[in-house]
């Protein structure tokens, strides 16, 4: 069996590196090994969308994908979408619209949400609908998520 | 749960990964975009004594079009798929299709080549594969094969594949300009595998139709192409009558299995059902109508 690979990535702006088997999931890994545990560990196989980040600019599961796979990839985790203590334009439309309950799938959210609105900056209610379907929210709060994304969309077109 | 132990490698070329392949004698899994296999290996419903990990050979992923055809190496993500103005002029059937692949974070790791190698009949690719009668490259030690979609599809989960061999290209023949095309699914969540799926393509002259191609997804244990349904569609054009009587016999035509997500009987009643709907809407986008008689939520394809 293979022992331990180390892992060098870059998450949230920040070099990182940590020692682990190579069956080790990418969200344990994060949670785990560089303390981020701000990505929430859910359904483990890919279906709840709670453990989603960003992989190189681009949403994906981490709890279907290995460590050492990431090695020399760029992620983001939920912890980077606030900056010099001012919340994500996301953020601050899920926190006005209560676009949370409980707040365990809320990372997952707001990561999906992220990559949705950059591939589809004006989107339809429908297509919003259908972007999110990718998280599961088991406190059925969706409207308000919605609601949400719709509002954040016009602020994140704007430059920046 | 958590994956069990294994070797992993991360070769860089095929050349490499057909060697691992070769030292496992069948007991290693080759990791593409993972999406379907991880759930397995965290489920431990697969203990693989290694992973070949493909995702670090960058020959593998590319698209390119050649001989009427348009090639994808076997590690070209969805995501790359569904963005690509080459898929959306010449494969617009296959970019519909590919909305229908799991969700978004899904299709940014998933792979053309992963989801028809690991041959699950209720997905997307596999039917399109079958409709428009495209093929696989397999390379071996011995070299390279092209199968054919009835060579490739055994039955659940299997493929006419020899353990040592790797999928390494899909080809799909460009679809003809002015071709109508649907591709229809009933998931019980948007982005499930189908419970059942229609892929459908209409090359229409007046109210003759000069070609036709359906294929199922989750209507038994392996793709189905609706042959008899398609010849009654050349013969008989594609008004409602002869629509109607296409979807009837592809009701006939499947033979589905019951399991815990719809019995038998539903998967016909949905394979008719379906066809129908993706017919008429191929027939109004071949008619050069886009937009008429499709539903609001494709309107933004």
């Amino acid at each position: 069996m293979t022992d331990g690979v180390t892992v060098r990535l870059t998450v949230n702006g920040a070099a990182r590196e940590g020692r682990c088997e190579p069956r080790k999931l990418l969200v344990d890994f994060l949670r785990e090994d560089l303390g981020l545990t701000g990505t929430h560990v859910g359904c483990e196989h890919g279906i709840c969308g709670a453990c989603t980040i960003m992989l190189n600019g681009e949403a994906a599961r981490s709890c279907i994908m290995l460590a050492v796979q990431a090695d020399g990839a760029e992620i983001m985790t939920v912890e980077g979408l606030a900056q010099d203590g001012q919340l994500h334009p996301l953020q601050e439309a899920f926190r006005e619209h209560h676009g949370l309950q409980c707040g365990f799938c809320t990372p997952g959210m707001l990561m999906t949400a992220l990559d949705f609105l950059r591939v589809h900056p004006d989107p339809t209610e429908a297509e919003i609908r259908e972007g999110i379907s990718a998280v599961l929210c088991r406190c059925t709060g969706y409207q308000g998520i919605i609601n949400a994304v719709k509002a954040a969309a016009p602020v994140l077109r704007r430059p920046r | 749960m958590k994956p069990p132990r294994f070797d992993y490698h991360a070769p860089t070329s095929v050349d490499e990964a057909l060697s691992l392949l070769g030292r496992y004698g069948g007991d290693a899994k080759l990791l593409a975009g993972g999406q379907s296999l991880m759930p397995l290996l965290n489920f431990r419903l697969s203990r693989p004594a290694a992973l070949i990990d493909l995702n670090r050979i960058p020959a593998l992923a590319y698209m390119k079009e050649a001989d009427g055809q348009v090639r994808f190496g076997a590690m070209t993500r969805q995501r790359a798929v569904e963005f690509s103005p080459v898929v959306q002029a010449r494969l617009p059937l296959l970019q519909e299709a590919t909305r229908w692949v799991g969700h978004l974070p899904i299709r940014t790791r998933g792979t053309i080549g992963g989801s028809i190698a690991h041959a699950d009949p209720s997905a997307e690719y596999p039917a399109v594969l079958v409709a428009l009668e495209g093929e696989v490259v397999v390379r071996g030690p011995g070299g390279e094969r092209t199968l054919r979609p009835q060579q490739l599809f055994r039955t659940y989960l299997t493929t006419g594949l020899e353990a040592d061999e790797i999928l390494t290209e899909v080809r799909l023949p460009a679809m003809p300009a002015g071709a109508g095309y649907a591709f229809e699914e009933f998931a019980r969540r948007h982005g499930d595998f189908a419970i059942v799926g229609i892929a459908a393509m209409v090359v229409v002259e007046g109210r003759h139709c000069r070609k036709a191609r359906l294929a199922t997804a989750g209507a038994g244990p392996v793709p189905v192409r609706l042959r008899a349904a398609e010849e009654i569609l050349e013969k008989d054009g594609v008004g409602d009558a002869a629509i109607d009587a296409a979807a009837q016999s592809a009701g006939e035509l499947v033979e589905p299995d019951s399991d815990i997500h719809a019995s038998a009987d539903y998967r016909r009643h949905l394979t008719r059902v379906l066809t129908a709907r993706a017919l008429r809407r191929a027939v109004v986008r071949a008619a050069g109508r886009p937009g008429a008689g499709v539903p609001a939520s494709e309107a933004s394809l």
